[in-house]
């Protein structure tokens, strides 16, 4: 896993909790084929390791893809926080939903997912986009037909 | 609830859409009271808008009322009026802790869109294609603000709306321009462009110590603006050699600060070739900058409508030992510091409002706002 395979020697400064999640992610690593490819997806967040990955537990927007992907973490250079790395394992069976939205990259399944808990581990939210054309039903002139609103009044 | 949408046919219509609803806990729902016109959607209005689907609401400076709250809100209670920076940013990511938060990683529902155009996902915006965030628009009755203890702020008594909605947009950018551009007391100072932002610019750089500001357009209107509102001294670019006369104006060293705040979509006046191959040139304004600014001099560049463009002067950059640099707005570290000065007459906008609309007429103020430039600095949605 190649930058990520120093997961283990940074784990001691970074806690238990820490330390368990990145034996996770050394326990995922030794389950992958030798043959190492490419595809791990990274980002930044800014909070320490034991925030990102509490008690080795994976946060929800992860926990979806669980058996599909591997995770890796470490602490960001600069005290920048925790790196969180993830790609899709070979072969993976998608779980749930995921199966549905994967497509044919699941490049951008994992990274989107790793936004989603980076938001999460930031600000506390997944940051949702407001009605999209599908959710807000035909647009209408002024005046005509009800106005297709949800019933609230201001 | 009435909104100004972008049409299946590239126009601009006010329709009824679904009043906006909480998606979020740091959500509040904004009543709009004035909403502006600004150059950053004059390409959404070409009829080429990748991304733009019928039903999407326009507009991104806006001030109004809050209606209601998240359940995480801690700032706004139901009735504050509100200035809301017309970027989205969470105020809690690395970016944003450094004071750069139109660089922000969280502004957007779907971070990995623009980071396929940037290379890196930055703040979201209102009222822009869903790559930009996924935001409905201000130009309507009521807006959902995301992330509202962040990116709104009550606006002082006695500050006028008129007043206070610049500092949802141009102000900060203008703001910006000056301040990340360096401008030191005693500086020379130009500025490319007389729009709500260029002007903004210019009287940010009067206040941050400049000696003399200069700013160049096409349009008489607005430079006699910039002269009467600003106290710049002004180039009418049709008539006039920019680079020299900035020269002159500068006792032949240049300006030391060169801020580009053109608006509007980049590379005009293509080639045949360039429009076959869908290369765009480089921005007039950016290249005159580059070429106009002192050795050692500062070049900031703001206008976001410049995008992928070929044959920049490099060498220019490299032989006068240029520091070249660009940015969007930073409103949600500005504005705080923006509507003291407004409170206290150092900063005058209101008059940059120059047509008003109900927000019925809102497509035909856009009309006049793209067509007649020379007339109409920003046009002004009334919703209410």
């Amino acid at each position: 896993m190649g930058r990520f395979g120093t997961v283990v020697a940074v784990a001691g400064a970074l806690g238990v909790a820490a330390a368990r999640a990145a034996r996770t992610a050394v326990t995922r690593q030794r389950a992958r084929p030798a043959r190492r490819s490419a595809g791990w997806q990274v980002v930044t967040i800014d909070r320490p390791p034991e925030q990102v990955l509490p008690a080795a537990v994976w946060p929800e927007p992860l926990r979806r893809l669980d058996g599909a992907v591997e995770v890796a973490v470490r602490r960001a250079p600069g005290g920048r926080g925790t790196e969180l790395a993830a790609r899709p394992r070979p072969h993976a069976a998608w779980p749930g939903l995921a199966a549905h939205l994967v497509g044919d990259d699941p490049g951008l399944l994992v990274r989107r997912t790793l936004w989603q808990v980076k938001q999460l581990a930031e600000t506390g939210e997944v940051l949702r986009a407001d009605r999209m054309p599908g959710e807000r039903g035909p647009v209408v002139p002024v005046g005509t037909s009800p106005p297709p609103t949800d019933g609230r009044s201001r | 609830m009435r909104a100004l949408c972008w049409t299946a046919d590239g126009e601009l219509a006010v329709r009824q859409v679904p009043d906006p609803e909480l998606r979020n806990d740091h959500d509040v729902i904004v009543r709009v009271r004035r909403s502006a016109t600004c150059g950053a959607d004059l390409p959404l209005l070409t009829g080429q808008a990748p991304g733009l689907a019928a039903g999407d609401v326009l507009g991104h400076e806006f001030l109004g009322d809050v209606v209601e709250v998240g359940a995480a809100v801690r700032r706004h209670r139901i009735g504050d009026r509100v200035v809301v920076c017309a970027s989205v940013a969470c105020g809690a990511c690395w970016y944003c802790r450094q004071g750069l938060p139109s660089c922000c990683d969280n502004g957007s529902t779907d971070p990995s869109t623009s980071e396929a155009e940037w290379g890196h996902p930055v703040a979201g915006c209102f009222g822009q294609p869903r790559a930009a965030g996924g935001f409905a628009g201000s130009h309507a009755e009521y807006v959902r603000v995301p992330y509202a203890d962040v990116g709104a702020f009550p606006v002082p008594e006695s500050v006028g709306d008129d007043r206070a909605l610049f500092a949802s947009d141009a102000a900060p950018a203008g703001w910006l321009g000056a301040e990340a551009g360096e401008v030191r007391p005693g500086d020379v100072v130009a500025v490319w462009g007389a729009g709500a932002v260029g002007q903004l610019a210019a009287r940010a750089a009067w206040l941050l110590g400049a000696e003399r500001v200069v700013v160049v357009d096409r349009h008489p209107a607005r430079l006699l603006m910039a002269r009467q509102h600003v106290g710049a001294e002004t180039i009418d670019r049709r008539n006039a050699d920019v680079t020299a006369q900035l020269r002159e104006l500068s006792g032949g060293r240049g300006p030391d600060v060169c801020v580009e705040a053109v608006g509007g979509p980049a590379g005009e006046h293509r080639s045949l070739a360039d429009r076959f191959t869908g290369r765009a040139r480089v921005p007039e304004a950016v290249r005159e900058a580059v070429y106009a600014c002192r050795k050692g001099g500062r070049v900031f560049v703001l206008n976001g409508g410049v995008r992928h463009v070929d044959a920049f002067p490099a060498g220019a950059v490299v032989h006068k030992g240029l520091a070249v640099r660009g940015g969007r707005q930073h409103g949600q570290r500005h504005i705080p510091m923006l509507l003291d000065r407004m409170a206290r007459d150092e900063l005058r906008t209101e008059y940059l409002a120059t047509h008003h609309f109900p927000l019925d007429r809102a497509a035909e103020g856009y009309a006049l706002f793209r067509d007649r430039p020379q007339e109409c600095v920003r046009a002004v949605f009334t919703p209410h």
